[in-house]
């Protein structure tokens, strides 16, 4: 059978001899315009003079947009509706597209933005947490606050406390290929739009809105993007409007793709967050009570920085089971790029959090961390136990959401009803937002990686060498992983597929899910395989479309295989087995008893190939072709309240780092890395292990080395691969060991498989806690790293560790 | 201006090419070859990687900064000519396919590239072949194991060159404009006809002065046919450096005579930028955070100036006067760098927040002779602490007739403030460049005692 083999990417073959196209190496008919932006220079005021002339004037230019030329103002949010595509007069960062130009060639698009002559009045912007704290400049109306438990009462009466900050840095996507988008009129004022998107139906949604059109008469299409990461979900927006506008206005091809430097200037990246925490702990490390205060900065614009800011707090307990927890969540608006989606959407935040307090419980009671995160782990799951009961139906939803059209409601950002959210029933164990953790799995996990990865005796090893030797110190980090998955935005668990049969057996699959190198398209077909039971070549993997699929969620929060697998599951299944009765008929066997397997259809004592089945049924008037849908169950939340069961499940994992510092100029490797996670009952564990393996080395990136830094005036001063470091080949753990954990979800997903694209991210984490293990090994403060452990930070925590200061 | 070229095997011949015209958009606007990808634009990503081969042999280079006039006579391969002409796969590609080495795929034909041509020389220092590609989704983990398989693999017949394109003499655009000569004579007179011209090398800068300052360079004078520039000597006295010799060449002179200057330029750029870049344009560009300027320095190297016949020499660190300002006459440039035969007590520490490929935050070079346990000579020059390359000169002087221990440290406390007031940027605080340069001191001496200080020595 087709699923759970390590099967290549489908387009393997394209991408290694050049052939795999992508939004700029399509071909264009002729006259194709290109399109550039020009840009904010301050972070925050107004324009008071601008003066276009010589940007008309400029070789190869034909037309030039401001705010007031446009159709409408043309907004770009995928929430607030607060993020016009041009400036309306009024900046909020460096790098906010204020006009738009289309010229006959990209190069002179980029040379013509260059000749504006723009005066402003700048206001004081707003950069830090601390000033916008002070300014009270936020989204929402004050800060969000989740509790369990009485963390108050807790800590006063704990035998220990720590308190402590800790700062972590945002992340650039570096998505290989920059945003970019291609327009093309249509007749009847209609639009096809290629776009390197995660979210086609909000391209489609924003598009149509701009141009006052019926989402009908827009259509978009997305092959593939080179490199995703959250970075394509929402901030392909506004290239996407910029071309539709264009085209629609000249009736030429549009095309925009960012230069490198003006793609990490004008788009959002993953959200900074400061995270100040309070722990109370017995002397065993038994964890009584955690006070988090996460404060995020999400930028200008609202954007996702508020399922973002949540999915934070929703990690905030990561894999422990604390008795009094409680989590306050600011959302600072500052003169900043806005904040977006990135790979694990707040989650890795909130989770390294809590695995700072538990390094640093370890530091106070003089433990080895390992010990002390198992004795903090929820329980293990129980497969004796009984189901709970699922519960009442939900009631209707107590608030409709907005209805007027402004919203794109397959959006993240949109607002969602206040849910109906029953509460677990007692003497279950539950997060601290009251969901029954029932699959936890991660005592077992860390007790086979800890055997594997030889933790117990390079633990001593470890500490043998760094009594030995004095400059290179060594640290070693082993730390899990539960993440939630499903849409915390419930109504967002859905997805429909398109399944076609042609009389010659061949197929033709498609769903809402895109294809950014994750492998979705090849896991879900070789599900649809699975179901036919045909070799893989007889299904063809098309391009996502929203003329095919309507009303798709974005490919995000890990979702894509879950739901578009299951989709295209029920699309088959439908197929097969209408081809099933009237095969059965026609050779007068059980329909129940038809097989598809090995490329045939068995009915009774007959073997007939697909091909002839398909042709059978198409001459006896069978309809080949069928939708499938399907959506999520179980999960109601309300976010207001911080209750319910925002996920389906937890998806786990664990990796164990060791690194080597230098203590005179705070360099350091990543020496061996050793995982264990759990895909479930894998769909192709090749392309698993390959998200594993990239998700990690992104995690720790992120801690490491890639830091982004703004000047004083807001201007990010790391906007390019020459001073944004990203890993490079060597910087990959020497020794990489990547396994499976051998089990099946627990719960009905589809093949028993689990979501595997943001859990392996936070993976990392323990690149950067075997970092802070090994500046523990300099003195005896604790260390108190910040992220990103640039070397300049590491050096820095030395001497806090060798001063205690 | 014309010139000529083989593309994947075929004779290209082009009229009136624009001389800052870069492969990279020529090859996807012009050719429809779409295979080889715009990732940055700054010779940083790799995605555009193409195999550039001469005489010299073959080398992997950044497109994107690649001037259509730089490939006169040479011969060009993109991704789409790695596979045969009957769209054979190369072993390198069937590898990546079979050890899942591409996920998006789009850094994918820039990384098939440099393994083709890694294969091809029968590199297998796969974390050194790629360092100049990145890939955001694989961890890289899966395209060293694919490139470790195909390793074997013999190489296959297309992708020999066979003759490349007879080009001779100077070739000239017909508005004088830009030029491309053939000998150092060549370009002495032009350069002196022409004292405004931005001369280009390797590219690795100029070609982010065209690809992201967006400037015109309305005069250009192109060096690399000059292959009487690209000479190198060595003789019982010194080791002279031709500046037009490329970094990739440096790095293997610099193994057998100077090693850890070797391994600094290991890491300098990338496989790419070091097949292209030279030794001169990193002096003659007189940026503060060069990385051979310091080495040089330290090293007491002398620099070869020639205007038409005339020539003159000084000592490297009085060529960078101030920022942005050497002692360069206009139509003079960099002919020679010639570094005296010394026994080796050279050690350069360069100081960046990733290894491989980027710019230093601190390039600290060191040479301190010892004798009888007491330092008679100190030349220690920094890159990244100051406007300009520069010695460490009251560090130096409190170094000299100490003894070569603890004590010396100490001795040079305070010369460290004396020399250098380092700013604070995007790479490093002022702070912790100053810290790192003193403590770089401290590693010199406990490295010359035997203690063990440098982590990438360090195994698992």
């Amino acid at each position: 059978m087709s699923v759970t083999k390590p099967l290549p990417h489908d387009a393997a073959p394209l991408h290694v001899t050049g052939k795999a196209r992508y939004i700029d190496d399509i071909p264009v008919p002729p006259g194709c315009l290109h399109l550039a932006f020009g840009l904010s220079e301050i972070a925050a005021g107004h324009i008071a003079e601008i003066d276009l002339s010589d940007v008309r004037r400029a070789p190869g230019v034909v037309g030039v947009w401001q705010a007031e030329d446009l159709p409408s103002d043309c907004d770009c949010s995928p929430s607030l509706h607060d993020e016009p595509l041009l400036s309306d007069g009024t900046l909020h960062y460096v790098g906010q597209p204020v006009f738009l130009v289309a010229a006959t060639s990209h190069l002179a698009a980029r040379k013509a933005v260059r000749k504006a002559h723009i005066t402003y009045e700048a206001r004081e912007p707003v950069f830090s947490v601390d000033a916008a704290l002070a300014a009270d400049t936020r989204f929402e109306d004050g800060p969000r606050i989740w509790e369990k438990g009485d963390s108050v009462q807790a800590l006063e009466a704990a035998p220990n406390v720590i308190e402590g900050s800790l700062e972590m840095g945002g992340q650039e996507h570096f998505y290989l290929e920059g945003q970019a988008a291609l327009a093309l009129a249509q007749e009847n004022g209609d639009l096809l739009v290629h776009s390197s998107t995660q979210h086609p139906t909000e391209i489609q949604h924003k598009v149509a809105h701009a141009l006052h059109l019926p989402m009908h008469a827009v259509r978009v299409e997305t092959r593939r993007m080179g490199g995703g990461f959250g970075g394509k979900e929402s901030q392909g927006n506004a290239l996407a409007i910029a071309c539709a506008v264009v085209a629609s206005a000249t009736g030429r091809p549009a095309k925009m793709r960012y230069d490198r430097d003006d793609d990490m200037v004008i788009t959002g990246k993953r959200h900074d967050f400061r995270i100040d925490y309070s722990a109370g702990f017995d002397d065993e490390g038994k964890l009584l009570a955690v006070d988090f205060l996460q404060y995020a900065r999400c930028g200008w614009a609202q954007d996702l920085s508020i399922p973002v800011a949540d999915r934070a707090m929703l990690h905030a307990d990561n894999a422990y089971d604390i008795p009094a927890l409680r989590v306050e969540s600011h959302r600072l608006k500052t003169n900043m790029q806005s904040a977006t989606a990135y790979r694990g959407f707040g989650g890795p935040q909130g989770m390294l959090g809590i695995e700072r307090v538990l390094d640093h419980v370890a530091h106070a009671l003089g433990r080895d961390p390992l010990d002390i995160r198992r004795a903090n782990y929820y329980a293990d799951y129980d497969d004796t136990r009984p189901g709970l009961d699922p519960g009442p139906p939900p009631e209707p939803p107590a608030t409709l959401p907005d209805e007027s059209g402004d919203t794109d409601l397959t959006s993240r950002g949109a607002p969602g009803p206040v849910g109906h959210a029953p509460a677990a029933p007692a003497g279950v164990q539950t997060t601290h937002y009251g969901q029954p953790v029932e699959d936890f799995i991660l005592n077992a996990l860390t007790d086979k990686l800890a055997e594997s990865c030889g933790y117990a005796e390079r633990r001593a090893r470890v500490a043998q060498w760094n009594e030995e030797t004095p400059l290179l110190k060594r640290g070693l980090a082993l730390t899990p992983v539960k993440f939630g998955i499903s849409f915390t935005l419930t109504h967002l668990n859905q997805a429909g597929a398109l399944v076609h049969v042609y009389q010659d057996g061949s197929v033709a699959m498609n769903h809402g899910g895109t294809e950014m190198g994750q492998g979705l398209f090849q896991k879900v077909a070789q599900v649809a395989a699975a179901r036919f039971g045909i070799p893989l070549d007889m299904v063809r993997i098309t391009a996502t479309d929203t003329a095919k699929v309507p009303n798709t969620s974005a490919t995000a929060a890990s979702s894509g295989s879950d739901l578009n697998g299951m989709a295209v599951q029920v699309a088959c299944d439908t197929i097969r087995d209408r081809m099933a009765e009237h095969l059965a008929t026609l050779y007068q066997a059980d329909a129940a008893e038809v097989l598809f397997a090995d490329g045939y259809v068995h009915v009774g004592e007959e073997s007939l190939s697909f091909a002839e089945a398909a042709k059978l049924c198409y001459e006896g008037r069978v309809s080949l072709s069928s939708t499938g849908f399907y959506k999520t169950p179980k999960v109601e939340w309300d976010r207001i309240r911080g209750q319910g069961r925002p996920f389906y499940y937890f998806a786990y994992g664990a990796a164990c780092t060791e690194v080597v510092l230098d203590t005179l100029t705070g360099e350091y490797r990543i020496l061996r890395t050793d995982i264990l996670h759990d895909a479930g009952s894998s769909l192709n564990p090749a392309l698993d292990i390959g998200q594993i393996e990239g998700g990690y080395v992104q995690g720790a990136g992120w801690l490491t080395t890639e830091e982004l830094v703004w000047d004083d005036k807001g201007r990010l001063r790391t906007h390019a691969p020459s001073t944004y470091k990203i890993p490079a080949c060597s910087d990959r753990p020497e020794i990489f060991n990547v396994a499976l954990w051998d089990g099946r979800n627990v719960e009905e997903t589809v093949y028993r498989s689990k979501a595997v694209g943001e859990p392996p991210f936070m993976l990392g984490i323990s690149a950067f806690l075997a970092l802070s293990d090994a500046i523990g090994a300099c003195g005896e403060a604790y260390p108190a790293l910040d992220a990103p452990a640039t070397p300049e930070r590491v050096l820095m925590a030395i001497r806090k560790a060798q001063d205690g200061v | 201006m014309d010139i000529s070229f083989l593309l994947n095997g075929e004779r290209v011949e082009l009229r009136g090419v624009s001389p800052t015209r870069t492969a990279l958009d020529w090859l996807r606007e012009e050719r429809g070859l779409t295979g080889t990808k715009e990732g940055c634009n700054e010779g940083d990503c790799g995605a555009c990687t193409v195999m550039v081969s001469d005489a010299r042999g073959s080398r992997a280079v950044n497109a994107c900064i690649l001037f259509l006039p730089q490939l006169h006579g040479k011969a060009l391969r993109t991704v789409e000519g790695i596979s045969g002409p009957g769209g054979e796969m190369h072993p390198v590609q069937e590898a990546m396919v079979s050890h899942h080495g591409s996920q998006c795929g789009f850094c994918t034909p820039g990384f098939v590239v440099s393994m083709a041509n890694a294969h091809l020389r029968g590199d297998t220092d796969y974390d050194d072949a790629l360092s100049g590609n990145l890939c955001r989704c694989t961890g890289y983990a899966p395209i060293v194991r694919a490139a470790e398989a195909a390793a074997e693999a013999p190489v296959p017949g297309w992708m020999d060159e066979g003759a490349l394109p007879e080009v001779a003499g100077t070739v000239s655009s017909r508005d004088m404009t830009a030029h491309v000569p053939d000998s150092a004579d060549e370009l002495a007179e032009l350069a002196a006809r022409h004292p405004n011209a931005t001369l280009v090398a390797g590219a690795t800068d100029v070609g982010l002065w065209v690809t992201k300052q967006l400037r015109d360079l309305p005069e250009v004078i192109f060096l690399n046919r000059c292959r009487d520039l690209q000479e190198i000597e060595v003789t019982d006295e010194a080791i002279r450096i031709g500046a037009g010799v490329t970094m990739d060449r440096v790095l293997d002179l610099m193994r057998v005579h100077f090693p850890s200057y070797a391994e600094m330029l290991r890491r300098y750029g990338s496989g790419q930028v070091r097949a292209a870049a030279t030794i001169g344009g990193n002096i003659a560009n007189g940026s503060p955070i060069g990385d051979n300027p310091p080495v040089l320095i330290a090293l007491g190297a002398r620099l070869h100036l020639r205007y038409r016949d005339t020539r003159r020499e000084m000592a490297m660190e009085h060529f960078f006067l101030d920022y942005g300002k050497q002692d360069r006459y206009p139509g003079e440039f960099v002919e020679t760098i010639e570094i005296p035969r010394q026994p080796d007590r050279l050690r350069v520490y360069k100081l960046s927040k990733r290894f491989d490929q980027d710019i230093s935050a601190v390039c600290g070079a060191f040479n301190i002779q010892v004798e009888d346990g007491t330092v008679t000579g100190a030349r220690i020059a920094f890159g990244g602490m100051a406007g300009i390359p520069k010695r460490a000169e009251a560090v130096e002087a409190a170094l000299v007739g100490k003894p070569w221990n603890d004590e010396a440290v100490v001795a040079a406390w305070d010369g460290w403030e004396a020399d250098f007031q380092p700013m604070s940027d995007m790479r490093a605080s002022s702070e912790y460049r100053l810290l790192a340069a003193r403590n770089m001191l401290t590693r010199y001496l406990l490295e010359d005692l035997g203690a063990a200080t440098n982590v990438r020595e360090v195994r698992p």
